[in-house]
């Protein structure tokens, strides 16, 4: 299998435009700049690349819906808010392929018409914001960005813009708010951000790892990408493998891929000594899969949403034998309590509370009746997202295509785990309750406290 | 007090950074970035400085400071500890990386030591968890850490300004 985002990384000095260069570099630019706007579009939209951020819609119909009739400017948002734990592919292409990005960024502007291009980085990823400035001098330097590039009459600029720590800009409207200059909170959708997003302009917000995709596709083809992977589940995928495995990495295999190769032969296995739980297979906001699921899942969006879970962002967490599911889960709660934007009650309000509950049961403090609590609170923080995702077996049929309790899918990213790991490994909560004394104090290091950086 | 900036400070604000945005609003964070860079933190001035020239209602500007986790209101010690808290780092043990600084400075999350030299915070994930656990310490990561790496890693900094001891990771 030809390697698509990361085959540069092993070369010596990769970040540098000249070694870039060596290998192809900014070849493919010229082709497309030949090829016609109308085009590229067609071979991404034909190659069936999907997005990379987590929700998986298909780049090229994305591009596609894009409102070109306003006579606004269109503008180019790239997703570089790498924030979903368990994930840290888009820290590495930064660090080992920064031209890679830059190339795919140009590439995918000429086809959509836009010459305004912005990279939201989070504020966290100081040296990769400084390796995207310097990529942007060097290609500014040798005519790949600036007025007329290449001749081609085609004119782009790069923005590398950094945030300031906050999870929910890397959703899409978050992301928009941000970069105007607001808090980062999302918008209500429609209208979607390709008719109006940022500064209400036309707009395309796709993420780093499916926008580095682009020049392997444009060189290569759309059906030499959809040979790799599964159908619907075309090309590769940057799977980020962390936990206590040998080699904890990220790793760049076709789609379909099955998970337990993922962690016993890429990852190498579960370090000497470890026994498996359980697996997160797309970063934390997906439901949880059994040492069983795990035995079969195969790593693509359909194989996983028929297991009742998502690809996500491919952020693959292992979890011990020895890690309490009560106390992992508890993590995970005080997380989305901390990252909720706070705009819509049922998220805000929702979020602090499981937060809670969690922090009780897991200090021993649980009361019975907690379980069914928090799936009510949870099917009350379900919004809209549900539909699309019609096969998870918590779902009551009557909930119908409802929804729009919240602005985003934050709240549905909390309810997801917490609703899986309730019902796959409702045993350990139950024994939590169980031996409760509910006048045990809280301990602080489990807490919500105040002491992790301020909330939003 | 009078606010006050360097002049290749406001020279960057004024002729980089906000041409760079259609509209100058989009400049807030980065102003706040080049005050925070300079200063340290983002004091009251700070913020009605980046008001001013944005022709922002101050109400805006420190709302948008604070939704954000990053900006800093009061000085901070000269090395910032932040200890990746989230679900990766838990499950590889980054209770112990946290207990370990709080044995050694004596300080909860959030406080400053009063040398001045140490801030620790807890924070979420750092998008690092393949050196699980792990902590950014100003502006680099380090990981995988145990207790005693800490432990060494507190004395280098304290003594030689720099850790050696942890693996330093991009």
């Amino acid at each position: 299998m030809p390697l698509v985002i990361t085959k540069n990384f092993g070369h010596e000095n990769s970040r540098a435009i000249e070694v870039y260069r060596e290998h192809g570099g900014y070849e493919t630019l010229k082709k497309a700049l030949e090829m016609g706007p109308g085009a590229v579009i067609n071979e991404v939209k034909n190659s069936g690349l999907r997005g990379r951020g987590g929700a998986g819609f298909p780049t090229g119909v994305k591009w596609t819906f894009l409102d070109t009739k306003s006579g606004n400017p269109i503008y180019f948002c790239v997703n570089a808010d790498e924030s979903e734990p368990g994930t840290f592919k888009d820290r590495h292409i930064m660090n080992n392929d920064p031209h890679l990005l830059l190339e795919g960024i140009i590439i995918s502007c000429f086809a959509v018409g836009s010459h305004k291009a912005f990279v939201y980085c989070r504020g966290e990823f100081h040296r990769q914001i400084e390796f995207m400035w310097k990529a942007v001098e060097e290609a500014t330097a040798a005519g790949f960005i600036g007025k007329n590039i290449l001749g081609s009459g085609f004119d782009i600029d790069i923005v590398i813009h950094k945030g300031a720590g906050a999870y929910i800009c890397g959703e899409e409207t978050g992301l928009l708010s941000s970069l105007e200059g607001n808090k980062g909170q999302p918008r209500i959708k429609p209208p979607f951000p390709a008719i109006k997003g940022l500064y209400d302009c036309p707009t395309v917000v796709n993420n780093v790892e499916t926008i580095c995709a682009v020049p392997w596709i444009i060189e290569n083809g759309a059906d030499a990408y959809k040979a790799m992977g599964t159908e619907r589940s075309p090309g590769t995928k940057v799977f980020c493998v962390s936990g206590p495995v040998k080699n904890p990495n990220f790793f760049e295999v076709e789609l379909g891929y099955p998970l337990i190769d993922l962690i016993n032969k890429e990852a190498g296995g579960l370090r000497d000594g470890v026994e498996l739980k359980a697996c997160i297979p797309g970063g934390s906001s997906m439901p949880i899969l059994t040492p069983e699921e795990v035995a079969v899942a195969k790593m693509d969006y359909e194989a996983l949403n028929a297991m009742g879970t998502f690809l996500g962002s491919g952020g693959i967490v292992v979890i011990p034998k020895t890690m309490s599911i009560v106390s992992l889960l508890r993590n995970i709660a005080n997380f989305y309590a901390h990252e909720s934007c706070g705009q819509c009650t049922p998220c805000r309000e929702g979020s602090g509370w499981v937060a809670k509950i969690l922090q009780n049961i897991d200090a021993g403090r649980g009361r019975h009746g907690d379980i069914e609590l928090l799936h009510d609170l949870c099917d009350n923080m379900r919004g809209w997202a549900h539909k699309f995702h019609p096969i998870q077996p918590w779902l009551k049929k009557d909930e119908g295509m409802g929804g729009g309790k919240t602005i985003c899918v934050f709240s549905d990213a909390l309810a997801w785990p917490v609703q899986s790991y309730l019902i796959k490994f409702r045993h350990e909560f139950e024994e939590a309750i169980a031996k409760a004394n509910p006048s045990a104090a809280v301990p602080a290091d489990i807490s919500e406290s105040r002491s992790v950086a301020a909330a939003h | 007090m009078p606010f006050e900036l360097s002049a290749d400070a406001q020279k960057r604000i004024n002729e980089e950074i906000i041409p760079r945005y259609p509209r100058k609003k989009s400049a807030i964070l980065p102003i706040l970035w080049e005050i925070q860079e300079e200063h340290g933190y983002i004091s009251r001035e700070g913020m009605l400085y980046t008001a001013e020239i944005l022709e922002l209602p101050p109400a805006h500007v420190f709302g948008v400071l604070t939704f954000y986790t990053m900006y800093e209101q009061e000085p901070i010690g000269k090395f910032h500890l932040q200890v990746c808290r989230t679900a990766s780092c838990e499950i590889m043990g980054c209770k112990a990386i946290s207990q370990k600084i709080r044995d050694k400075i004596g300080i909860e999350s959030g406080q400053t030591s009063e040398d001045r030299l140490f801030t620790f915070t807890e924070v979420e994930c750092l998008a690092s968890c393949e050196i699980a656990p792990m902590m950014q310490v100003n502006k680099d990561n380090y990981g995988p850490l145990t207790p005693e790496i800490v432990d060494v890693m507190l004395d280098e900094l304290r003594d030689h300004g720099e850790a050696k001891a942890a693996q330093r990771c991009l």
